[in-house]
């Protein structure tokens, strides 16, 4: 399909002997809209860094159209990135903030035939290059306030056309809606997504929220600990995680411990679940995924489990209800109310279910036992933007 | 607009109004009276005896102040880059000097410098006064250091260089690492970022310095003193000599001071109002 741009080539990164990138290996392509998806210390933001070039890593490549770019100041590199705290010069009106990249340009002189006389860009290109750029972001007309007299949304755009106005064939965003709220965030996902695809550029994005990444992104690339977990479509990682831990990140999972009879058929609490699956040893030990969406109640002496409710959340669109089978807690999501202590039976569809290899993760993650009303907030609380690895180097 | 706390202002408000505002009062209806009590602007038609001392005064205190600025500003972008530790210890041997008191700094400036001092005794010993000698066929002992316009200079360069030090040092440590990181990331080379970025945005921190040098070195009077030898009149020694010394004249002193105190003033506004234009001009 596209061609290649960025490639990573058994990157390692650490800081003071301790690990951050642990050989990571991806190939970026022309155009994409790549996102780093992972929690906070995962390595997402050094890696940002490393194809921005302001941190050099301790070994491997970082190469760009084929060329190795280890050693390229950030000046040089055709990458332009916008910031966590989108870093507006606070001295500078929004059109100077713009303009900022075209007049650090030099570009030879096209009156000189030998081509070497280098000139700045005229006064009038700029002007004009600029008044695209507020056009593209909706902010004409905004060209003489400062920064400090711009909402939050606003400076973000200001951040993007900053970056963009240089054409970059790159362009890098440290989660850049992490400081917005949850409406206009919405609104910036759409609109990010629309700038991507009006310029034709790649983008590369970090973020720890996995609705951002499955919303915008033609590629997800899921990192925990320093490590690629796995690369794919938004609907690949959603549908076929590969380990419990992306099972976990993406979405709401059930996991389940169970026994790969042979293709094509699962063994959990001692019963069989017909399965799509197929590729393993013969009863080989297996994680198995089921969202708690692919799960529908049924009567009990219909169901292929059968369980009690413990738990009920209502969420608007659906329930939440929490199941016990045998001490093992699932999440399920129905849109008929079961109320607590029913016992009721439950059916998958051959599709609902997907098997995983055992991983480091097995048993870490998809139990719902510690369920509570806050576990949404609980879950974004372990997931916050970590100062640490996302601030400067001090 | 009133706030509880506000009270705990009064003390510093009546003392500002005995001791700031009252005695400025004192030397305006001072400066435009006569020996006898009546209305004069005397005072001022005789200033212009005078114009030597106040050309001397500012010539001196600009360099000093430029000189700190040249020297201050370096050292105040050096150690904002070092790490938390030196950065203790360069604060820390920065304010020592500062906490010996003035006039025995001042004075043992006298000792460095004098004829027969440590620096003319260095110079001896390394054979520079010889070498001196023998290339301009001269035959001189010592040189003369003490009581020139270089030694007051110096004295209050090194009097006054911490306080060039550390509104600008504490206005570049503050400066967000991610602001140079975008200049960087937009093409900016290590020179643009510097002029397009941390300049404008340490403009602050430098006007504060130059106004917190400036001023002391327009009106020092013990400086000049010392290391001038009083051959250097400042406005300072003058305005001292029309209160204290022989040539009592308070109407006269008062006079001056006002003169001074008005230059001194607009030359602020004009700085400041300067520095705001600055951001728009370092970028044309």
């Amino acid at each position: 399909m596209s061609k290649e741009l960025i490639r990573l080539r058994d990157l390692c990164m650490a800081f003071d002997d301790e690990p951050v990138l642990n050989k990571i290996n991806l190939y970026i392509n022309d155009k994409e809209f790549l996102t780093l998806l992972g929690p906070s210390g995962c390595g997402k933001t050094t890696t940002l860094r490393i194809i921005g070039g302001f941190t050099t890593p301790t070994s491997g490549d970082v190469l760009f159209d084929g060329v190795r770019i280890n050693d390229v100041p950030p000046y040089k590199r055709q990458i332009n990135t916008v910031f966590q705290k989108y870093a507006l010069f606070p001295h500078l009106n929004v059109f100077e903030n713009i303009a900022f990249g075209l007049r650090m340009q030099k570009r030879p002189d096209p009156s000189d035939p030998t081509g070497k006389k280098l000139v700045k860009i005229p006064e009038a290109e700029i002007r004009e290059r600029v008044m695209e750029m507020l056009e593209i972001i909706s902010l004409k007309g905004f060209e003489n306030r400062k920064p400090d007299a711009l909402s939050g949304g606003q400076q973000q755009r200001v951040a993007i056309a900053r970056a963009l106005v240089n054409r970059p064939k790159v362009l890098l965003l440290d989660e850049p809606l992490g400081a917005l709220d949850l409406k206009l965030r919405k609104d910036m996902q759409i609109e990010l997504k629309r700038i991507q695809q009006q310029v034709g550029i790649t983008f590369i994005y970090v973020t720890h929220d996995q609705e951002e990444a499955l919303t915008m992104s033609d590629t997800i690339v899921v990192m925990d600990k320093g490590s690629i977990q796995q690369i794919g479509t938004p609907e690949d990682i959603y549908n076929e995680p590969k380990n419990a831990f992306v099972a976990d990140f993406i979405g709401e999972s059930n996991i389940i411990d169970g026994i790969m009879v042979r293709d094509n058929l699962v063994q959990m609490y001692g019963k069989q679940f017909p399965c799509l699956d197929g590729g393993f040893a013969e009863n080989e030990p297996v994680d198995v995924v089921i969202r708690p969406e692919d799960i529908d109640i049924v009567p009990v002496e219909q169901g292929q489990l059968t369980g009690t409710v413990t738990g009920v959340t209502f969420k608007g669109m659906q329930y939440d209800i929490i199941v016990d089978f045998r001490g093992f807690k699932w999440l399920i999501q129905t849109t008929d109310h079961s109320p607590v202590g029913a016992r009721i039976g439950i059916k998958i569809d051959p599709d609902g279910i997907h098997v995983m290899k055992k991983s480091q993760y097995s048993g870490m993650f998809g139990d719902y036992s510690s369920f509570s009303d806050e576990y949404d907030e609980l879950d974004d609380a372990s997931l916050e933007p970590d100062e640490e690895e996302s601030g400067d180097e001090e | 607009m009133k706030n509880k706390l506000s009270r705990f202002a009064v003390p510093y408000v009546v003392w500002m109004a005995l001791f700031v505002v009252a005695p400025i009062i004192m030397v305006v209806v001072y400066a435009f009276s006569s020996a006898g009590g009546g209305f004069t602007l005397a005072n001022f038609a005789r200033m212009g005896t005078y114009s030597v001392v106040f050309v001397r005064s500012f010539k001196l205190a600009i360099i000093a102040t430029v000189i700190c600025l040249a020297v201050g500003y370096p050292v105040s972008y050096m150690m904002s880059k070092e790490g938390p530790r030196f950065q203790r210890l360069a604060m820390v041997l920065i304010m020592l000097p500062m906490w010996m008191n003035f006039l025995l700094r001042t004075y043992s400036w006298m000792s460095i410098l004098e004829n027969n001092g440590l620096l003319n005794q260095l110079f001896q010993k390394i054979g520079l006064i010889a070498l001196y000698n023998s290339i301009f066929g001269t035959d001189i002992q010592f040189f003369r250091m003490m009581n020139t316009q270089g030694a007051v200079v110096l004295g209050m360069v090194y009097n006054y260089l911490p306080f060039m030090i550390l509104p600008i040092y504490s206005v570049i440590v503050k400066l967000d690492n991610s602001l140079i990181e975008a200049a960087r990331d937009l093409g900016a080379n290590t020179f643009n970022v510097f002029r397009r970025v941390i300049l404008p945005l340490s403009l602050p921190g430098v006007l504060s310095g130059i106004t917190m040098v400036f001023v002391p070195s327009v009106s020092t009077f013990a400086i000049s003193k010392m290391l001038g030898g009083g051959t250097e009149m400042m406005l300072g020694d003058l305005i001292e000599q029309q209160f204290l010394g022989g040539a009592y004249n308070p109407q006269l002193g008062a006079a001056i001071s006002l003169v001074m105190m008005i230059i001194v003033v607009v030359c602020m506004v004009v700085m400041n109002h300067f520095g705001e234009g600055e951001e728009q001009a370092v970028m044309l």
